[in-house]
């Protein structure tokens, strides 16, 4: 089976130093690069990004290379290239890896990538709590920069470009594109009106390109091996390789590269499944923002468009697995406390609703729900979902509403019964404390 | 609320798209927002965040509507209407025609209320509160949150006047858009996240704004209140009044609200072709003045040299009697400040009664210049002929000269700074210096040493500056600057750039309307012209006027002074305000007979002889024409004296008294009976002005140590008219001595440092501000914060003043070894 792992972006991530720029380029590092900028035009990398189908690897899945063909040509403002590694939500964790990894590999990305959409100054905007990961990758700049890949004339060609490594200051809406360029122009963090769109109006008004870290850093590969390469993997319409991020009551935890189409049973069987002795009881497809599904969605393929048929969303493709011993309500009021704690205030309905769906999903954890509290929950969520200025809303009403919907005799044990009883929290532990409980309790 | 399509600018027809909503066709310009089109066509849309004036945020989301077409066959899904733009085809669904929209507006409304008190009962707002309005009207009636509601302390003063209560604060972000788009002060900011957001000001710094009551005014729900209002009256128990502002010259339309006889707030009126729908802090907060202690209630008439309270009959008897004696020799300084109906009666007053032309209105540092300017450019000029705000907004580049919008014109301030952020209005300040109130305009210096605006002007003529696309708006200040107001009026002239004349009270158009001025007769008619004379006198009913063209103000005090006239006539006048205090001071007790129609005790009245209370603004109608020309009328708030002494009353009275008839009694036929004159198509002045007249340049030598005076009035100062007004005082802008950093290293002081400033009259210290685009050789002082420099130094803008370190001059107080100071 091992033969289901495709690493193009985890390929030099088993190699000694494999950070270093030196090891990095041993292994054909930045040969794609100087392929673009010396051998092709910004339109042909563009196509070349196009026909290869990568779609955006931050969760919404929106074609790269047509999102590179907006960029205004004509405009009279610099345009600007803004990588989000703002990577921040629960169970999500592939861009951090692949920062700590091979920050090359990504560096490589934005310089194809600025090339392609005429950029001259690009951002790379990490997450600030990561401090190793802003240290390396501000590293990998510098070397790069010291090797000729960065600033002027790079490979002769007469391309300039100039990149800056920005952390930011731990909020999770940053992750958010235009809450993300807000922050990068020293504001505080919430998302824009759009229209306009950033390709239009972005970065201080200027034309700009926001992609994920996974999507810049797949560039590379697609250069130099070509579109029909890149092509041949994954499935009709989600082409290509990803990475998969398997955490939870599994075995072996960790990354894992796939075409895009991949089980969670193949993933699974792979990595030596669930804990001993326990098994799948559910799990989200791509971080806690996607509605969790069940076993009976093992077979599902992992893409883009299977995921959605099934109710979810393929989103950051994080999946994390809770085995049987887990209270669906405790995992569910964990993440809504996060999103309400993590909700920027600018609108009313992700503020307020967070805010009340907290409240109520702790009285049903602690068995002090009353009838009508799930109604009244679906509802709340109902008045939240879509509402909302971006989506940080959707994100917990998801996991509510799928919560309820798969394990609904849970929530309604909540009426009567604490959740820490029907499922004593160090059980689903992997180093439980003993006063755990009692904390929560009290 | 005005519905602003942003057409203003454009003359030429909008392109228009159609669309419908809830099955109504309808066909908007484009670019209009679904909520503005819903408006227009009577349907309400509940709303928090969005307010016309300000961009669109779409935060409270309580607007949402559905729409099943966007216009390309697809569903959108549930959209704000105040930042959704209309598109061709597209179909929106509001909750008059989709159960799902009603729904949505209903679980927002509760969503709002969660974590907002119900202290409706006890909050300012409750009455008037949009919060409280809708959710009656769309919210659920029963909220099913059981949950711990938020709190914080309350209140947070965000300034000495503003108050914020923030567990009742929705989050629309009404007041920092405000802050931050139209006034241009950004000193609040959300601060926080989710639930606990809240708005601050930063750590150690208030929120500092000329205009921060609009805030309190545009605030949905009771967060922001002000110190002056909070807990004084129910809006249900106030009767509203609409009136004009009496403080500047912009015109602002005003909501007066009173209860129980009392003044209790003032809101920015609504009209969009002058002040919007805001106002500033000094025509909202500043109305106190006439409800102090003292506040003049009886005539007073001075017996063996003490002024006693007397029958009103006992007064004008006295008054009479006196004006009698001094024959012709009258001398009537009416101030700036009165309604067109009071000024008109002075005017008629002085020529008809008293047969006399020394009749000035200006209170302030004025010129013959000056008076050739007004003369020939602002008397009878026609309100079509006029610049406005409008051609203020659609103008290519404005120059400013001698005037300062934010101090001296709050309004024209934010009409620029609206074009500024609109369309890149260019905006050229003549001035020392670009204030922080220029910079919020984007303006570019053109920096001029107070004294150098004429040939300021000249060079920006020879820049091509002066072009049809531009109006140079001149302050009254040009009055110091010899040449500059001619200059002005010849340039523009011959270049097409139009002019307008921005004077600092409210009165001053009106009072050259109406005739008070030594050589203007009302309508624009000029004393000279025996033609004019003539008609006036067979409307006036009397055999002549006077001919002999009368003095001006300076020389109406010089002519009291040394006893030439036997008596003056005022009203309403500061001596701070005038060119020389202490001569005004001086000439009222050295000439025989003052008489002073005032509303509380002043400098004036206790060197009168006779001094008649009149009738507060609120107690009176009439009409202000404010620098546009724009009529704003001054409706009666306080009805409870039936018959109010206003200026008019009085003086017709005092003209009955002296066997003369006045023609009016009332404002009311004060206005018919200038109505019936006010169309003089005879003969105007016109230019050219003769710049000599100006006032004479001193002509002390430069010494190392002396600079020139530059300064204005601030828009909060020492104002008598602010007086009372104890929270807005603690708001106004200390005073500092601006200088360039080159001269204060010269003079060897860093920022901060204290520095002496002294003039003929005398000294002041003040600390030091450095300005490092301040033209050097200036130095800046606001000219009534602390103290009238008028009156303490004796000088003007434009003078030579001494700058020193304190205790370096060796005449110096702290010099102490020669004793004899």
């Amino acid at each position: 089976m091992t033969d289901v792992l495709t690493p193009v972006l985890t390929e030099n991530w088993g190699t000694p130093g494999s950070w270093q720029l030196e090891n990095y380029r041993s292994r054909g590092g930045y040969a794609a690069a100087r392929k673009a900028l010396t051998e092709m035009t910004a339109a042909q990398v563009i196509s070349e990004v196009k026909d290869a189908g990568l779609r955006g690897r931050g969760g919404a899945g929106f074609p790269t290379g047509a999102k590179w063909s907006f960029i205004p040509r004509d405009s009279p403002k610099p345009t600007y290239l803004v990588v989000n590694c703002d990577e921040s939500e629960p169970g999500t964790c592939k861009d951090m890896p692949l920062l700590m990894a091979s920050p090359h590999t990504l560096l490589e990305g934005v310089i194809i990538a600025s090339y392609a959409v005429n950029a001259h100054q690009a951002f790379i905007y990490v997450r600030g709590e990561v401090l190793h990961i802003v240290r390396r990758v501000r590293k990998a700049v510098e070397d790069a920069r010291a090797a000729g890949f960065l600033g002027t004339d790079i490979f002769g060609s007469g391309y300039d470009l100039e990149v800056v490594v920005h952390a930011g200051a731990g909020a999770y809406i940053c992750g958010e594109e235009t809450a993300l360029l807000d922050s990068l122009e020293g504001r505080r963090g919430q998302p824009r009106l759009r229209p306009p769109f950033p390709a239009v109006a972005g970065l201080y008004a200027s034309p700009t390109v926001v992609n994920n870290a996974e999507s810049i850093s797949a560039v590379p590969a697609i250069i130099r091996h070509g579109a029909a390469w890149y092509q041949s993997m994954g499935t009709e319409r989600s082409k290509g390789t990803t990475i998969y991020s398997l955490s939870g009551h599994v075995r072996n935890p960790g990354q894992f590269e796939a075409p895009l189409g991949i089980t969670l049973r193949q993933i699974l069987e792979l990595s030596g499944g669930m804990r001993q002795g326990h098994h799948l009881k559910f799990f989200t497809p791509g971080g806690s923002s996607t509605p969790m599904l069940t076993p009976d969605y093992l077979d599902v393929p992992l893409d883009y468009e299977s995921v959605a048929k099934s109710g979810s969303i393929l989103g950051t493709k994080a999946l994390q697995c809770f085995d049987e011993t887990t209270s669906v309500v405790r995992t569910t009021l964990r993440w809504t406390e996060f999103y309400k704690h993590e909700s920027c205030g600018k609108c009313t309905p992700c503020r307020e609703g967070s805010w009340w769906l907290v409240q109520t999903l702790r009285n049903i954890e602690a068995g002090r729900g009353q009838e009508g509290d799930i109604e009244k929950m679906l509802d709340v969520c109902d008045n939240t979902s879509m509402k909302s200025f971006c989506t940080l809303a959707d994100g917990f009403v998801a996991a509510i509403t799928s919560a309820i919907k798969h394990f609904r005799p849970e929530f309604e044990a909540g009426y009567h019964t604490p959740a820490w009883e029907l499922f004593p929290y160090e059980k689903s532990a992997l180093f439980a404390r003993p006063r755990q409980v009692e904390e929560v309790a009290s | 609320m005005s519905v602003d399509t942003g057409s203003s600018r454009a003359a030429a027809k909008p392109e228009l798209v159609e669309f419908t909503i809830d099955g109504q066709q309808l066909s908007v310009p484009k670019g209009t927002l679904v909520i503005r089109a819903a408006e227009m066509i009577g349907i309400g849309i509940p709303r928090f965040c969005d307010h016309p004036l300000l961009d669109p945020v779409a935060a409270c989301r309580q607007c949402l509507v559905e729409v099943p077409d966007a216009g390309n066959g697809r569903p959108m899904k549930p959209q704000p209407a105040c930042a959704l733009v209309a598109m061709p085809g597209m179909q929106v669904e509001t909750a008059a025609s989709n159960a799902t929209v009603a729904k949505h507006q209903e679980g927002m409304l509760e969503f709002l209320l969660i974590n907002h008190p119900l202290d409706c009962p006890i909050c300012d707002k409750g009455g008037e509160c949009p919060l409280q309005n809708q959710a009656m009207s769309h919210g659920p009636g029963e909220s099913r949150y059981e949950g711990v509601k938020r709190t914080f302390p309350k209140p947070v003063h965000i300034s000495a006047e503003i108050l914020l209560d923030r567990e009742r604060c929705v989050l629309c972000q009404r007041c920092t858009r405000f802050s931050t788009q139209i006034s241009g002060d950004e000193f609040i900011e959300l601060a926080e996240r989710g639930a606990l957001s809240q708005i601050k000001n930063y750590e150690d710094t208030p929120y500092q704004s000329y205009f921060a009551g609009n805030i309190v005014q545009i605030c949905p729900v009771g967060a922001l209140t002000s110190a002056d209002y909070r807990f004084q009256s129910r809006p249900f128990d106030l009767v509203s009044t609409t009136s004009s502002c009496e403080h500047c010259a912009d015109g602002c339309e005003l909501r007066i609200d009173h209860r129980a006889g009392t003044v209790r707030r003032r809101m920015a009126g609504d009209d969009p072709q002058v002040n919007e729908e805001w106002n500033c802090d000094r025509g909202r907060f500043g109305f106190r003045s006439t409800m102090l202690a003292d506040r003049l209630t009886s005539p007073l008439v001075r017996r063996e040299g003490v002024l006693e309270p007397a029958s009103w009959p006992e007064a004008i008897d006295a008054a009479a009697r006196g004006l009698a004696r001094a024959g012709h020799d009258v001398g009537v300084l009416p101030g700036g400040r009165l309604t067109v109906e009071n000024a008109y009666a002075y005017s008629r007053f002085t020529r008809a009664v008293l047969g006399s032309n020394d009749i000035d209105f200006r209170s302030r540092p004025a010129s013959a210049e000056e008076s050739a300017f007004l003369a020939s450019y602002i008397a009878g000029r026609r309100f079509e002929q006029a610049v406005h705000y409008a051609d203020l907004e659609a103008a290519a580049r404005v120059v400013l000269v001698s005037l300062e919008p934010e101090d001296e014109s709050p309004i024209v301030f934010l009409r620029l700074r609206k074009a500024w952020r609109a369309h890149g209005l260019q905006i050229v300040n003549v001035a020392p210096f670009n204030s922080a109130g220029a910079t919020k305009l984007g303006a570019r210096l053109h920096a001029t040493a107070p004294g150098g605006e004429a040939d300021a002007l000249r060079t920006l003529a020879a820049d091509g500056l002066l072009d049809e696309q531009t109006i140079v708006l001149i302050g009254e200040r040009a009055a110091l600057s010899p040449g500059a107001l001619a200059t002005a009026a010849e340039l523009t002239k011959r270049r097409g750039a139009r002019l307008a004349w921005i004077p600092r009270r409210a009165g001053e158009v009106g009072a050259i309307e109406a005739g008070a001025l030594p050589a203007l007769l009302p309508a624009g008619r000029q004393v000279a012209d025996p033609g004019a004379r003539v008609d006036l006198a067979a409307a006036w009913g009397v055999a002549s006027l006077p001919a002999t063209t009368g003095r001006e103000v300076n020389a109406i005090i010089e002519a009291a002074g040394n006893r030439q006239l036997q008596a003056l006539v005022t009203a309403g006048i500061q001596a701070e305000d005038f060119l020389d205090p202490r001569a005004l001071l001086d000439a009222l007790e050295s000439v025989d007979f003052v008489v002073s129609l005032e509303q509380r005790r002043t400098e004036v009245t206790e060197r009168a002889d006779v001094v008649f209370p009149v009738a507060p603004i609120t107690e009176q109608v009439g009409h202000f024409i404010n620098w546009e020309h724009r009529i704003r009328p001054v409706q009666l708030v306080i009805d409870e004296n039936p018959s109010p002494m206003t200026d008019v009353r009085v003086l017709a009275a005092l003209a009955d008294a002296m066997g003369a008839d006045l023609g009016m009694r009332s404002p009311a036929q004060a206005r018919a009976e200038f109505a019936q004159i006010a169309d003089w198509s005879g003969e105007r002045a016109h230019g050219p002005i003769d710049s000599g007249g100006g006032r004479p340049v001193t002509s002390q030598p430069p010494a190392p140590d002396s600079l020139v005076l530059a300064g204005w009035r601030l828009l909060i100062d020492d104002a008598a008219g602010l007086d009372g007004a104890t929270e807005l005082l603690a708001t106004a802008p200390a005073r500092v001595a601006r200088l360039a950093p080159a001269d204060a290293a010269r003079l060897g002081l860093v920022s901060g440092d204290p520095v002496e400033i002294s003039g003929p009259a005398g000294r002041l210290v003040a600390p030091v501000e450095l300005v490092g685009e301040m033209s050097p050789g200036v130095v800046w002082l606001p000219l009534n914060t602390g103290s009238s420099l008028f009156a303490t130094l004796g000088a003007h803008p434009g003078d030579r003043v001494h700058v020193t370190a304190p205790g370096s001059r060796p005449d110096g107080p702290n010099q102490s070894d020669g004793g004899a100071q």
